[in-house]
Parts: C-alpha cells; sequence; structure tokens
C-alpha cells in the first residue's frame, strides 16, 4: 500500500478505476487493507451487491447465475450463527456466500485511450472476408446491439475480426474476445498481440499468468467474464454452438452482463443452433453469412458408408471392415489420417488394432506414426502438435478436435458417426476439418454407420446447402 | 442424484435388497469412490500409516526421545492420493462445505470398525481452527467430522492465532510451541478428530493437554493420513 500511498490522490483514484470498474468481486479479490476498503466504501468508490438472491422457487448466485438447486448448498455459517447458501457452481474462483457482498466500482469510470492507427496486421482479406468485416465495422460504428457472423469452418475468421477491433480502438471502445477453450486464447494471443502491436492486450483463462484483466484488449475464456460487470463496449463471443457455452446456461448469463448497456455483441459461429438459425430466420437477429473458406474452395461433402457389422466390431476393439476398404482405396493417400470415435474407451483401445491393420496393409511404417488423443490425456497439446507437424500419420481422437484446430491436409473418418454425441453441429465441424490448406484444399470426409441418422443427414444437407450460397454447384 | 465431486449423474442399480428398502443415496458415483484409497493391510499399531512392522520408523523415533505418547493410538481411514488431496483443498480451502458429507458413512464405519469398545459416554473433541480461519472459512472441518460420529463432541480446546500447520516445514511443526488451550478439562476418554495426521504434532499438543488437565485416556481419529 505504501506506493499506493505516495501518489498524489487523484492518480491513485485513476489507478483504482482502472483495476476495479467493470469488475464484480468478493473482498477477498479486492486488494486494499480493511482500513483504506471502509474508507472507499463510505465514499461510495465500492458499491456492496447481494450475492445470493432469493427468487421465486430457487435462489440464484449473482456472479454465475447458477439456480440449480443442486449446486446451491447450505453451510452453518460460524461467523453469523446462522445456515446460508453458498454456490457450488462458481466455488473454484472463490466461494460466494449470502452473507457476504459482492463489489462493483462506484467511482468515476475510467478514460480508455483512442488510437489512431492500431491494427498493425499487413495482411489481405478475401472479398468474402471483406464483406463480413465491413458488416462487423458497421455495426460496432453504429452501437447495434447484436450481429451473428455466420462463417463456414475455415473461413479465417480471426483475421476477420480485425477491422471491427480496429474501429472499436479507434473510438477509445474496450472489447473483449471471449471463447469456451483456453488452448485457442492460449493460440489467438499472440496472434492478437502481432495484429495490435501497441494496444495492451491481456489474456485470461485457468491458470494464465495474468489474472488482472485490466487492459483494454482482453481475450478470455468465457468462464473469466465471472468477475466482469458492465464492462465492454464490445464483446465478442466466439463459437456460440459449442459446449460449454451452449449447454451451460451460466455463460449467457455472464457474457450478458460483462457488457455496458449501451454495447455491441458479435456471436461467431460455424453451425448455428437451431434458436439462433430461428432467429435468423424471423430477421430478430442480424447477420451477416461468410459461405466461402479463405482459399475459395467449397467444403468437403461427407459421405455416409454403411457399415453393419461395426457396433459388433467396435464392440471386440476391430477396426470395422467397410473402414479398411475404404483406407485401401483413398484418392490421395499421401494425406493424414483424423479418426472420430464416440468415446475415450474406444480411442484408446482401437489404437493397436488400427495401428497393426495398417502397417499390414504397407499404409504406416511402423506403429510409431499413430496416436490417440482424449480429454482426459496429459499429453494432448504434444500429440496434437506432432500431427501438425507431420511427426504422426494418423491420429485417433475422441470430439475434442471437432473444432479450433487446423491440419493442413487430412482425410477425415468418424467410426460409429450414429453414435449421440455426433449432433449435427459436430458433424458439420468434423468435416470442417478436411481440405484446410490452399495446397490441398479437399479431403475425404466419411461416415462410418449401421444406419443414417437425422443428424447426419442434416450436416450433409447443411454442408450442401453452405457451398450452394457460396456459389458451387 | 449427481456426484458431489465430478457432477456426473449417478444411476442407482437397482437389485433385491434396495427393491423394497430405499439405498441411502450414494454422494460419489461409482468411479469417483472407487479413486478413494482406504488404508488397509498391515499399519502402524500406533500412527496408522501402512508399515510391513508393527510399528513405523517415526513412531520408533517418537518413543526413544523418551516420554509418553499421551495418544495411545491413532486411526485414519484413507491414504491422502491425488483424489483425496483435490477433494480436501475443495472442502477446506475453497469452502465447498457440502463436500464433507461424501465422507460421512466411511467415517463412521471406520468409528464402529476402531472404536466399538468405548464407552457411551465417551467424548468426540475437534481440533479448532484459529478465529482468523474460521471466519475465513465459516466452518471447521474437523467440527464436521467430529459431528459424523455417534457420540457428543465437545470444543474444549481452543487455538491462538497463527502460521497455517500446512505452510510449515516438518522440522517446524515438530518443534513448533504449543498453539492451543484448554477451555474445559475433561475426566472421560477422549476421540480428539482432525481431518488430517500428517506429523501428528497438532494431535500431540492437544491430547497433552487433555492429558495434563486430567483426561484418562485420548485417542485421535483422522480421516486421512497424509
Amino acid at each position: 500500500m505504501t506506493d499506493e500511498n505516495s501518489l498524489p490522490e487523484h492518480l491513485q483514484l485513476d489507478d483504482l478505476s482502472r483495476q476495479y470498474s467493470g469488475k464484480m468481486l468478493l473482498r477477498k479479490e479486492i486488494h486494499l487493507d480493511d482500513s483504506m476498503f471502509h474508507q472507499h466504501l463510505r465514499d461510495n468508490l465500492f458499491i456492496p451487491q447481494q450475492s445470493i438472491i432469493r427468487k421465486k422457487f430457487a435462489y440464484q448466485c449473482q456472479r454465475c447465475g447458477n439456480q440449480n438447486s443442486s449446486l446451491m448448498a447450505t453451510i452453518p455459517c460460524s461467523k453469523c450463527k446462522q445456515t446460508h447458501k453458498y454456490c457450488r457452481k462458481c466455488i473454484e474462483m472463490g466461494r460466494v456466500i449470502e452473507c457476504e457482498s459482492l463489489f462493483i466500482w462506484g467511482g468515476k469510470k475510467p478514460k480508455w485511450p483512442v488510437y489512431e492507427q492500431p491494427c498493425t496486421w499487413e495482411g489481405q482479406l478475401t472479398p468474402v472476408q471483406q464483406k463480413a468485416a465491413d458488416r462487423m465495422v458497421a455495426a460496432i460504428r453504429k452501437e447495434e446491439k447484436e450481429l451473428l457472423v455466420w462463417a463456414v469452418c475455415g473461413a479465417g475468421k480471426t483475421e476477420m475480426l480485425f477491422p471491427g477491433i480496429t474501429e472499436a480502438l479507434q473510438q477509445g471502445k474496450r472489447v473483449c474476445l471471449a471463447t469456451p477453450r483456453a488452448d485457442v486464447v492460449r493460440e489467438l494471443l499472440p496472434r492478437l498481440q502481432q495484429a495490435f502491436q501497441d494496444v495492451p492486450v491481456q489474456a485470461l483463462y485457468g491458470g494464465s499468468e495474468t489474472k488482472e484483466g485490466t487492459a483494454q484488449l482482453i481475450i478470455a475464456t468465457t468462464h473469466q467474464l465471472l468477475r466482469y460487470n458492465r464492462a465492454f463496449d464490445v464483446v465478442i463471443i466466439d463459437e456460440i454452438d459449442a459446449f460449454p457455452f451452449h449447454a451451460d446456461p451460466s455463460l449467457p448469463f455472464v457474457a450478458d452482463r460483462a457488457k455496458k448497456e449501451q454495447s455491441t455483441t458479435v456471436y461467431l459461429t460455424a453451425t448455428p443452433r437451431k434458436n439462433q438459425r430461428r432467429k435468423i430466420s424471423r430477421k430478430t437477429l442480424s447477420h451477416v453469412f461468410v459461405p466461402v473458406r479463405f482459399h475459395g474452395y467449397p467444403l468437403p461433402v461427407p459421405k455416409g458408408k454403411i457399415s453393419l457389422s461395426q457396433k459388433k466390431e467396435l464392440q471386440q476393439y476391430k477396426p470395422p471392415e467397410a473402414f479398411i476398404k475404404w483406407v485401401k482405396k483413398r484418392t490421395n493417400p499421401n494425406r493424414q489420417l483424423l479418426i472420430f470415435v464416440p468415446t475415450i474407451g474406444l480411442a484408446e483401445n482401437l489404437k493397436f488394432p488400427i495401428g497393426s491393420m495398417l502397417k499390414s496393409e504397407g499404409i504406416i511404417a511402423s506403429e510409431k506414426e499413430l496416436a490417440s488423443v482424449h480429454a482426459a490425456d496429459i499429453k494432448r497439446e504434444e500429440k496434437v502438435l506432432a500431427f501438425r507437424e507431420r511427426k504422426l500419420t494418423v491420429l485417433v481422437t475422441t470430439t475434442i478436435l471437432e473444432r479450433g484446430v487446423t491440419f493442413p491436409s487430412v482425410d477425415v473418418a468418424i467410426l460409429d458417426a450414429g453414435h449421440t454425441v455426433f449432433d449435427e453441429a459436430a458433424l458439420v465441424q468434423i468435416s470442417g476439418r478436411a481440405g484446410r490448406s490452399v495446397k490441398d484444399p479437399t479431403g475425404e470426409v466419411m461416415f462410418f454407420h449401421d444406419g443414417k441418422t437425422e443428424a447426419m443427414e442434416q450436416a450433409i444437407e447443411s454442408i450442401k446447402l453452405m457451398n450452394k450460397r457460396g456459389g458451387f454447384r | 442424484m449427481d456426484c458431489a465431486w465430478c457432477q456426473s449423474e449417478i444411476i442407482p442399480q437397482s437389485s433385491w435388497s434396495n427393491l423394497f428398502l430405499l439405498d441411502k443415496p450414494a454422494l460419489l458415483c461409482p468411479d469417483c469412490e472407487g479413486e478413494l484409497e482406504w488404508i488397509h493391510g498391515n499399519r502402524c499399531i500406533r500412527c496408522s500409516r501402512t508399515t510391513p512392522d508393527t510399528q513405523c520408523s517415526d513412531c520408533l523415533w517418537w518413543e526413544k526421545q523418551g516420554g509418553r505418547d499421551s495418544i495411545q493410538f491413532n486411526f485414519s481411514v484413507f491414504t491422502y492420493n491425488s483424489i483425496m488431496q483435490a477433494i480436501i483443498t475443495k472442502w477446506k480451502y475453497r469452502g465447498d462445505y457440502y463436500l464433507g458429507n461424501v465422507f460421512k458413512e466411511y467415517f463412521i464405519t471406520a468409528f464402529y470398525e476402531k472404536f466399538a469398545f468405548l464407552k457411551k459416554d465417551a467424548i468426540v473433541v475437534p481440533i479448532p481452527l484459529s478465529e482468523e480461519r474460521l471466519m475465513e472459512r465459516c466452518f471447521n472441518q474437523a467440527k464436521m467430522l467430529a459431528e459424523f460420529l455417534p457420540l457428543d463432541s465437545k470444543e474444549v480446546i481452543s487455538r491462538k492465532d497463527g502460521e497455517k500447520q500446512s505452510k510449515k516445514t516438518r522440522k517446524e511443526r515438530i518443534f513448533s510451541e504449543n498453539p492451543f488451550f484448554i477451555t474445559e478439562p475433561i475426566n472421560k476418554s477422549v476421540i480428539l478428530v482432525d481431518d488430517i495426521y500428517t506429523t501428528g504434532t497438532t494431535l500431540r499438543h492437544t491430547a497433552k493437554l487433555l492429558e495434563e488437565h486430567g483426561c484418562p485416556n485420548v485417542y485421535t481419529m483422522t480421516l486421512v493420513r497424509g
């Protein structure tokens, strides 16, 4: 506290306002000693908010929005000699308990710098990308509430965001890019720092180096928005159709609170869910569609292949007959092979049988060219990197690699594609792994099934439709 | 019912035994329960640590230091494996009170297994938290465990404010000054309850206090042997 006291008062306040405005924090997340804190409380610089409120039929945590009664537990509090509710859902980020308040900043709002030319990216957008980027710029300029950017897998979404972010920074706005997964945050940080070299950028995810989140440009996992309250002028939410954003009601709740009342939200997705498509067709959600991949080729259309014996074969951890037949006569055997399976158990147990089959067919030289990955795999990042660098030829994976990863030249096979984990969005995303590079813009995508499911048909249908809208036949 | 630890749904198995009489609902799913590691096989008769000998090297060392041990013996239920460390961290340090209930049935079962010989008037005494910590966490995990047991429990020991035990080195812990004081002497058998037995210093300090104030027998029981 000593160096803070030595600053002149107005600078101290600026400092505090930069650090605490736009946040919603627990007392222990505010790093001030008690006397200082209470002084600020009396001066209305911090405003206490009730942390858990009672709704008609349930209690709701005001930080994460949780209303699920099984994640709202009671504790006999030794401090107040009463029983209280506390939220189990967001407890990893510090316990929210009924008898303690959450604090928001009540002082002066900070002024964010205005950048004249923040963008240092020198690349060129394709005409289709440019069109979407212009739409985003317009939305931010006119402070439109919402805009959905529907861009097919491999359209080059990140680059498309740069003009929009530039526009916001030119107006001295504060921007947050939220994405469901920490891997993606880690991957995006250097790209954004490169593209906006003079702008402070901070990345927030579970276990990130900085926890402060006081920069003008923030990239964060959606979970990290939990600590924000009316902070951002522009919020860009990546992959709104993905788990957990799609499945967890907390995340839309916190994303909604993190933005200012007057703000623009940009949603990004390659596979809008039903409710978003409904809003689009009713014209209640404005959207821009990017139907072409950055290299200008259409999306590979998946093919269904019936394999009636596969249930039995997979149960015995044998590669299905139909799959073996296909592997032997792929059109371009130089491509790497990405094999999706529905469960972690299958990913682990199919590794050796597939490896020895491929070896005996002469497709791989040794079984070391094959690996399997799943969510619980600690070497996951390593293996994905090895596959990207072509040190591995074949990768057997669960749905964790369905999105966000780019491999230059792969053929994709889904075993037991009728399984419930492969819903329409997952199938479209998986199909989007093929043909990602200019050098090899196509690729085979195979669904091995024992009866086509609705999800498969819809996925194929929607890929064809997207190609059609992109001007392909 | 969802698993209190991994939140996955628990699907109860039906069998003849629960066809008419409902089971107690399980708090952990079979997978998480399977990861908990009971202390089994040969263990030190004094401190409950797994060892091929009847007494572990630590306890022999204590004995050699001379002086009588104030603890009759310690009994612990689980080993401190990775899932246990994770659960305890969330329960105690993050303050997820509810998670403690996960251990209830196991703790009671272990009590009947080892302490059935005690008279009904024995008293359970939880190891206290310092006032500071208690205000921070809003509950005392040792008290929660103590109240699971089918005996009267009394908080007769208090603690002066101080550094957390878990932040100290082994040596610092063993030779530290006694940070406890007693508020009411007990003249019956006592089971001291804590969450973890690591070096046993905490429990020895409190046991000594109880003994000095006229307690005939002090036993200790912990959830985990660190």
